[in-house]
């Protein structure tokens, strides 16, 4: 099993925290991971990219550029995962802000209202979790049954506190795939 | 027992290897893409009562590098390939005297100040001897996370064991990645390699040694020269290392270090699905270069896959003989080939 995944949103909707930590919970499920981010020098407001790949065989090439599923985290984000989403891949997109649909209709779309989700939730900040949610119920490739651990070592003690919203968020996710 | 898998950046698993090598001073100067290891560096050193000193420029770093180590320390820089070609002179220097130190190269794409995505168009320079004079130093280039770690830990012991600097080049890929990676033990300072030559802080009634890269009087500095030569002989039968998949009964081998080595095994999984008779052959030791299993390999085809316009090549011919046809495949200023890219060149090349 390979899963190539291309994630894109705007700098601080938590793509690149989402990539890292699909890649940790794939690592601590026993896989070969790697992932590599793209962004612009903003600090705010560029889009940020996260090429994230994992497998149970070695990886070879770290690039991601025929990714067998893709997250749109926002409008600009659509023609980027478009352009590069492999023949029938999977295209997760997150409806709360992408109002158009998609113009590839070869591909396997889910549509997620991750920001709608998380405000429900308590928090927009959660949205990035919801998608990996989705992202893991779509794909299969990581289970993320190690997610607790790991987001206890991911974030600061001062921050414990917020581990079970992000718990609801991945199950919140997931059950948005259906 | 071995240590949990780490999700790392590249950057950051070199400064934990170079840490637990027992790198007793870092000195370096920022440069993207390589800045989380000065500043991991910067983080993990002091508390370790070690020395970590941002300079006030890449020669400054380079010669504070070269004092430490010209006293016995284990010392280090980092930076990318404008940087790189900064601490040339230093570099240059340490050969000359026999000085080990440990350089990292997260390469990044030139010419001039360049941009500060990954590339591989400092192949001449780090393999060649990049300052002046006639030298050659260790360099070393890891594919993956856990091998920039691993290679960066080794690269101290082969640095103090041949007395002379070892690079480990690295590029923006390597260093901005995050993999897995399983962390070497730290290493018991007693296993250290003896410096009777270092100066500096000697016991009392010890003759002063003088570390030093002059030499004016022509005679003798051409007997140093050629005892360092045959120094590197030596090497060139104990060091050389590669990677190799499928040469054997390969129709084109495909060939390349460091990422390119990433996409060139991608590209050659691609090509043996289609019944593609494709092989990988990968230094990893750049300088000493594995020539002899390389020679061994001559009459094969040969694709090398660079990030540049075409450096390592040259010694893809020079290691054949002659007797093998070299093909070229880069990209360059940043871009990154891409497995499919590739699998479409191999196509053309084998017209299948």
């Amino acid at each position: 099993m390979t899963e190539k995944t291309f994630m894109a949103g705007f700098g601080g909707q938590g793509v690149i925290s989402l990539g890292q930590l699909w890649v940790y919970c794939g690592m601590k499920e026993g896989l070969e991971v790697t992932f590599f981010p793209f962004y612009g020098a903003e600090k705010r407001g560029g889009i940020a990219r996260a090429s994230v790949i994992v497998s149970t065989e070695e990886i070879a090439s770290p690039l991601v550029t025929a990714p067998d599923s893709a997250i749109v985290m926002n409008m600009d984000s659509l023609p980027l995962c478009e352009a590069v989403l492999k023949q029938g891949g999977t295209l997760i997109i997150n409806s709360s802000l992408v109002k158009v649909d998609t113009k590839r209709t070869d591909a396997r779309v889910i549509k997620v209202p991750c920001n709608e989700i998380a405000e429900r939730l308590g928090d927009v900040k959660f949205a990035n979790m919801v998608m990996m949610g989705a992202l893991s119920k779509a794909t299969g490739a990581v289970k993320l049954d190690k997610l607790e651990a790991v987001l206890k070592s991911f974030f600061s003690t001062s921050k414990h506190k917020f581990i079970p919203m992000n718990m609801q968020a991945i199950q919140e996710g997931a059950k948005a795939v259906g | 027992m071995a240590e949990e898998k780490r999700l790392m950046k590249g950057n950051e698993a070199m400064g934990e290897a170079a840490v637990r090598a027992g790198c007793d001073a870092y000195f370096g100067y920022p440069i993207t893409p390589q800045n989380e290891l000065t500043a991991y560096m910067a983080r993990h050193m002091l508390d370790k009562k070690r020395v970590f000193i941002q300079a006030e420029s890449e020669v400054s770093a380079i010669n504070m590098v070269y004092g430490a180590a010209a006293t016995g320390a284990r010392a280090m820089t980092s930076s990318s390939s404008p940087g790189i070609s900064l601490k040339q002179e230093g570099i240059s220097y340490a050969c000359g005297a026999d000085v080990p130190i440990v350089v990292i190269n997260v390469a990044r794409s030139g010419p001039g100040l360049g941009g500060i995505s990954p590339a591989q168009g400092d192949y001449f320079q780090s393999t060649r001897g990049g300052g002046h004079g006639d030298y050659y130093h260790i360099v070393l280039a890891p594919k993956s996370v856990q091998e920039a770690a691993d290679l960066t830990y080794e690269a101290f012991d082969l640095a103090d064991q041949w007395r002379m600097p070892a690079m480990v080049l690295a590029d923006g890929m390597i260093g901005q990645m995050m993999e897995g990676v399983v962390l070497p033990q730290p290493k018991d300072p007693a296993t250290r390699i003896a410096k009777p030559w270092a100066s500096g802080n000697r016991p009392a009634g010890r003759d002063c040694n003088h570390v030093d890269s002059t030499h004016l009087v022509p005679e003798e500095f051409e007997q140093a020269n050629i005892a360092r030569f045959k120094r590197y002989d030596e090497m060139k039968k104990l060091l050389p290392r590669w990677e190799e998949q499928h040469v054997e009964d390969a129709d084109l081998i495909l060939t390349a270090y460091g990422t390119s080595a990433r996409v060139s095994l991608g590209a050659m999984q691609m090509a043996r699905k289609l019944g593609l008779k494709v092989g990988l052959w990968r230094p990893i030791t750049l300088w000493p270069f594995p020539e002899k299993r390389l020679g061994e390999l001559a009459g094969k085809r040969f694709l090398t896959v660079e990030m540049s316009m075409g450096q390592y090549i040259e010694d893809v011919k020079l290691y054949t003989h002659g007797k093998s046809e070299v093909s070229f495949y880069g990209r360059c200023g940043g871009m990154i080939p891409t497995e499919e890219d590739l699998l479409a060149e191999i196509r053309r090349i084998l017209k299948k």
